[in-house]
């Protein structure tokens, strides 16, 4: 078996043209299990910050992807500004839906989030954020960021714990 | 909460913009305490912030505005825009007016017997008997009695008459309009005129849209139907309660959902 793997991928990051010492970033968002009597998945947006607040990447958004078509509640799009802080950002000047990034809300549980090595590669070296929001109908809104250095000088987790809307939010770094 | 405001967005909402989801009705008063007789603004609608008109404007086709005196005033100026309703009430006499929107139906569902299909319908007990067919399967009716309103009070307040029917929210001999930040209020639920015991009230403030948590204060009447408020702050607030028992008057229904909602103000 260890032979085997060891084997496998060099084998497989050369048939894929990924470098085996690419850098890499990944990372994993909790949604909560709460008790109310009325739940509504929430909104989430994952996105890296610079130093000077400005966006460098939208890593994820999560939100009611129906259309008026077939939700009664009209377009889930409307509800995308209460992910107040991304919406002042980035997410205003985004068009939704963005291949890879935005996807339907998500249940309770933890959930990976994958930035494409082609986000990180971009990131100039640097003080960065990984920054949640998560914003949920009839519920609160709650912001948690993890802060890192880009790149990373060895493989190592970050973790930030939400309160409310959020549960642990974890950073893997790749050098 | 569930109950409630699924209940009220049945009565209420806009049948184009749909029921699915439970969301707040609420009216809003431009102003709750006059020295003198003037005309008062106010908005109605159902949406889940409060009080941002942001889903769906209100029917007032249930409005009912009752003076102190017990006479009924019409509104004025009544329009109903996208997003909210708007109306005029002149308040020309001393004392405490109500302004209600007063819901009383019922809700139907069952299985169409052909098809298998299931079926929703709501309305008096006079349109269900005719929109249910007779031989429909698993017909359940559930009688709603909703109320949702608000009090302006022009000088003195007064005590409004309490209806005596449905869930209501009675002064404990405080006034409505009477709330100030910092103080304690008590008042009492009833149903059908008797207190309603061990029933829990929702306290919301205004302004939702400005924190990050809703912040809702949840508390039980006591064995007399009474519940107390300690007013943290100035602002609107929503008062929220819903039950339901089987003391139906329609014939159909097994089930009566009781819901009730009003709009306060409290000054710093």
């Amino acid at each position: 078996m260890q032979v085997r793997y060891s084997l496998a991928i060099p084998a497989l990051a050369a048939l894929f043209g990924v470098p085996a010492v690419a850098a890499g970033l990944g990372a994993s968002i909790e949604v909560p299990r709460l008790n109310v009597s009325e739940y509504h998945r929430p909104y989430v947006a994952a996105w890296i910050e610079r130093a000077d607040n400005s966006v460098a990447a939208t890593a994820a958004v999560w939100y009611d992807v129906r259309t008026r078509t077939n939700n009664p509640e009209g377009e889930g799009t409307k509800w995308l500004k209460d992910l107040r802080q991304w919406w002042r950002r980035t997410g205003r000047e985004l068009q939704v839906p963005i291949d890879g990034v935005t996807s339907a809300t998500k249940p309770a549980g933890t959930h990976a989030v994958s930035l494409p090595d082609a986000a990180a590669a971009k990131l100039a070296p640097g003080a960065y954020k990984f920054v949640v929001e998560a914003a949920r109908e009839v519920g609160g809104r709650e912001v948690v960021s993890v802060p890192f250095q880009w790149p990373p000088t060895k493989a190592e987790q970050q973790r930030a714990s939400g309160s409310t809307e959020l549960g642990e939010i974890r950073l893997e770094l790749k050098p | 909460m569930t109950l409630s405001i699924r209940t009220l967005a049945f009565a209420t909402a806009l049948t184009a913009v749909g029921m699915a989801h439970a969301h707040n009705a609420w009216l809003l008063p431009s102003t709750t305490v006059l020295s003198k007789p003037d005309t008062i603004s106010v908005d109605a609608a159902v949406s889940n912030d409060l009080f941002v008109a942001n889903h769906a404007a209100m029917r007032l086709d249930n409005l009912l505005i009752t003076a102190p005196d017990g006479s009924t005033v019409k509104p004025e100026s009544e329009a109903k825009l996208k997003h909210r309703s708007v109306f005029d009430v002149d308040v020309s006499t001393v004392g405490t007016y109500r302004i209600a929107v007063v819901n009383a139906g019922g809700f139907a569902s069952w299985k169409d017997k052909a098809t298998g299909q299931q079926k929703r319908a709501r309305g008096t007990p006079e349109s269900l008997a005719k929109e249910i067919p007779a031989d429909a399967q698993e017909v359940t009716v559930t009688q709603s009695v909703g109320r949702i309103e608000t009090f302006v009070t022009v000088g003195k307040p007064s005590a409004p008459k309490p209806i005596g029917q449905g869930l209501e929210m009675v002064s404990t001999g405080g006034a409505f309009t009477d709330l100030a930040k910092g103080e304690k209020a008590t008042f009492a639920l009833h149903i059908d005129g008797q207190p309603a015991k061990d029933l829990e009230v929702t306290v919301t403030a205004g302004n939702t849209q400005y924190r990050d948590q809703l912040a809702e204060t949840k508390i039980k009447t006591d064995d007399k139907g009474q519940f107390s408020v300690t007013w943290p702050t100035a602002g609107m607030y929503w008062i929220d309660a819903s039950t339901k028992d089987n003391k139906t008057t329609m014939p159909q229904a097994k089930e009566r959902r009781l819901s009730y909602a009003a709009t306060v103000e409290v000054m710093p």
